[in-house]
């Protein structure tokens, strides 16, 4: 597989594995099941090395069961749960062995059931059992107040005091990975735009390189041009919505209102451009579907649009009663961030100088200038600053690109030769996203395995969540800025 | 705040006066769903139908079957026809009461089903009530953009409540999964009568792209009665507003037969 280096590694050198890739300063990425024939099944672990440009991906030929390693990289326990409900696997000694992606009962395949013959049940939940009756449990969700995505949240409480707070996610797991089989990878940026949509360029960027780099190909330099350009107007919207929405839990009205305003002209600048609010129908493998005529209006509306989201900001660090909201909550430790797998602004914010366009290049990054702000608080308001600092420099990376772009072909042929293999990523405005992508005899996608941002959040959040307060609880989640649907996939 | 409210003040208003007057919609540019011109069609060929993802478009016998129920407008088709049978268009507005509309029909005369009855009470003064049944947040990301200061959705008397106890209108978005179906059904047995149902975006249409596999159904079809249809990956703002305001009978449907009829 190009992108990464494959290395076996067998059930007993597992865990000494995963062990020196932690003392030698190495990143467990994500892990994830396949049967390349339908009956073996193979666990792949993903991990990154220091100072190195590629990936590592160890292969283990997995019987029933392997080793957990949930006690050496607990990001893994989510991984090895979601594995242990959709391929049958078994992790021995995993911490928390109940379904996390399924309801217990429910069919991993099987296409096309009628729900009012057989209703689905939405299950048991796993919560801790705390026997104290001045501690009162909320259930809150699945159908939350205002247009929000669906999930469950439970919180044990005395008074304003969170003792405990447990998410349940994967109400609306689609099965979006099943959706890439069978297809043709030229046919399938498709899916991959759906995943989540206010993630539609960094899930297509991040097929469209896994599919690349089993095809072997290059991409024309206007094309990884102009895949940057896309990647940094997608962060420019979702940083602004995230700011708008900020303002929204601190109740500070007009900014609410202008921060929206402001994402609202991003997205209507997104649909001038490409025809689409969510830069959608732009990206296939090998280049661009259409080439993009950002002529001089581009630029200038990206500087108009900028000064203003400068005095913006400048209103918000003026603003005390804001500020007072974000200052020390929901600190997310190093440590913490690190052990759980946090990314992108979270993992910036909490101290961790990571950010795949630096460390591992793609598209046109490696020919521009990419800023990484890292704060140490860990705070709501260092993961306010992070994303503000990326809003300043998604701007000068537009322009950067706007200013070098040439004439030129803007897709090249890119077929993936059957049984070939490959992985691409890139960092989302929440992070880091992984799409691992295995061709079948037949040409067409066999397994495509998405590692989202959110999915690696949603694992750190709750942490910050424990021994705080109800009022913070809003402001704490609008500061980590996940989506569900990302998460769910 | 003093601040925030000076400068409140000193911008003006932000907000669109579309659909009435002469302001902007905001959606220049924007590709909605191809426009199908069957005379260009040239017969046998299905390329249109083989890339088609979410078989909105069929090949049966040498003829096309057009569904923009199913529509996600992904473009394929309106690049891989090499007649110009399937073109780019800005018809983004799909908003119909019968789902039989949404299908490409020949013939001439519009058959766009009369709006109900019983409406008038609620015109200036609809509550609705958002359920996501699993969309990809596309959905969700336009319907928070009608409470910012450009589409401005009070302005036109149509609020989002808390609790379907208070709300008229069930909005569904997503295909349907299997953990959210009983909550979906709580949420309409919730809601006082009269009350109705509007399936915004292909997913909760049709299903859209996951749509039935392992954890989804086809959106509403066959779990709740729908009185609105809107199609869409995700319909933008004004595409929801323009149906909200069909299903108040305060705009006439435009679509029928599977195309924008003026």
């Amino acid at each position: 597989m190009i992108g990464t280096r494959i290395r076996s590694v067998t059930a007993e050198t597992l865990a000494t594995e995963a062990r020196a890739l932690r003392d030698t300063g190495g990143r467990m990425q994500f892990a994830y099941a396949w049967s390349p024939n339908g009956d073996d099944i193979e666990v792949r672990y993903v991990a990154a090395l220091p100072e190195r440009k590629d990936f590592e991906t160890w292969l283990l030929r997995a019987g029933n069961e392997v080793p957990s390693l949930a006690h050496i990289w607990p990001l893994l326990g989510w991984y090895e749960r979601e594995m242990m409900d959709l391929s049958g696997i078994r992790f021995a000694g995993h911490p928390e062995p109940h379904p996390l992606v399924l309801r217990e009962g429910a069919p991993s395949r099987g296409n096309g059931q009628d729900f009012l013959k057989h209703p689905p049940v939405d299950g048991g939940h796993h919560l801790p059992i705390i026997d104290a009756k001045d501690i009162q449990r909320l259930p809150f969700g699945p159908i939350r107040a205002d247009v929000v995505e669906s999930a469950e949240f439970t919180f044990f409480y005395v008074g304003e005091h969170i003792l405990h707070y447990q998410p349940r996610l994967f109400f609306k797991h689609r099965g979006m990975e099943t959706c890439f089989n069978g297809r043709l990878p030229s046919d399938a940026v498709v899916v991959a735009e759906r995943v989540s949509g206010v993630g539609t360029v960094g899930h297509a960027l991040a097929f469209c390189e896994a599919v690349e780099r089993a095809a072997g190909c290059d991409v024309p330099v206007r094309a990884r041009a102009l895949r940057v350009l896309l990647a940094e107007l997608e962060r420019l919207y979702n940083h602004l919505h995230y700011l708008g929405h900020l303002c929204s839990t601190t109740t500070l009205k007009v900014g609410e209102a202008q921060g929206k305003l402001l994402e609202e002209r991003a997205k209507q600048l997104n649909a001038r451009l490409t025809g689409s609010r969510f830069l959608r129908s732009m990206l296939a493998p090998g280049g661009l579907r259409r080439d993009l005529a950002p002529d001089k209006w581009l630029g200038e509306a990206l500087e108009a649009l900028r000064k203003e989201v400068i005095a913006y900001v400048d209103r918000l660090e003026a603003s005390e009663s804001y500020l007072d909201r974000l200052i020390t909550t929901g600190p997310l430790p190093k440590r913490v961030a690190f052990d759980q797998g946090a990314t992108g602004p979270v993992e910036r914010a909490s101290g961790l100088d990571r950010d795949l366009r630096r460390d591992h290049p793609y598209a046109l990054y490696d020919e521009l200038p990419v800023t990484v702000t890292t704060l140490e608080e860990g705070d709501a308001y260092a993961r306010e600053r992070v994303r503000i600092a990326e809003i300043a420099a998604a701007f000068d990376l537009c322009q950067r690109v706007l200013f070098r772009l040439e004439p030129g072909p803007i897709r090249t042929d890119c077929v993936a030769p059957p049984l070939s293999e490959g992985l691409g990523w890139s960092e989302g405005p929440r992070g880091s996203l992984f799409y691992a992508v295995h061709i079948g005899g037949d040409g067409t996608l066999a397994r495509v395995k998405i590692k989202s941002p959110s999915f690696s959040n949603w694992r750190a959040f709750p942490l910050t969540v424990h021994d705080s307060n109800m009022m913070d609880y809003a402001i704490n989640e609008a500061s980590f800025g996940l989506t569900i649907a990302g998460c769910d996939r | 705040m003093a601040l925030w409210t000076l400068f409140g003040l000193s911008s003006g208003k932000a907000t669109t006066t579309w659909p009435a007057g002469d302001d902007a919609d905001g959606q220049d540019g924007l590709l909605g769903m191809p426009r199908y011109n069957p005379q260009a069609c040239d017969e046998g060929c299905r390329i249109c139908a083989e890339v088609c993802p979410t078989h909105a478009i069929e090949a049966h016998d040498d003829k096309l079957s057009v569904d923009y129920g199913r529509c996600v407008i992904c473009q394929l088709c309106t690049e891989a026809c090499p007649t110009g049978a399937m073109t780019p268009s800005n018809d983004w507005a799909f908003g119909v009461r019968d789902r039989e509309d949404l299908v490409w029909a020949s013939g001439g005369a519009p058959t766009a089903a009369p709006g109900g009855t019983g409406k008038r009470a609620f015109f200036r003064s609809l509550h609705v009530r958002h359920v996501d049944a699993g969309s990809c947040n596309g959905c969700e990301s336009e319907l928070q953009a009608l409470n910012n200061p450009f589409y401005n959705l009070h302005r036109l008397g149509i609020f989002f409540t808390p609790s379907p106890r208070f709300a008229d209108l069930l909005l569904v978005t997503g295909p349907v999964t299997r953990p959210m179906f009983e909550p979906l059904l709580a949420a309409y047995q919730a809601m006082p009568e009269p009350r109705w149902v509007m399936a915004v975006g292909t997913c909760a249409v049709s299903g859209g792209i996951p749509g039935g596999n392992y954890a989804c159904a086809t959106g509403l079809e066959g779990i709740l009665p729908v009185d609105l249809y809107l199609p869409g990956c995700p319909p933008n703002p004004a595409a929801i507003i323009d149906a909200l305001l069909i299903f108040l009978d305060r705009a006439p449907q435009r679509v029928s037969g599977g195309r924008v009829r003026d």
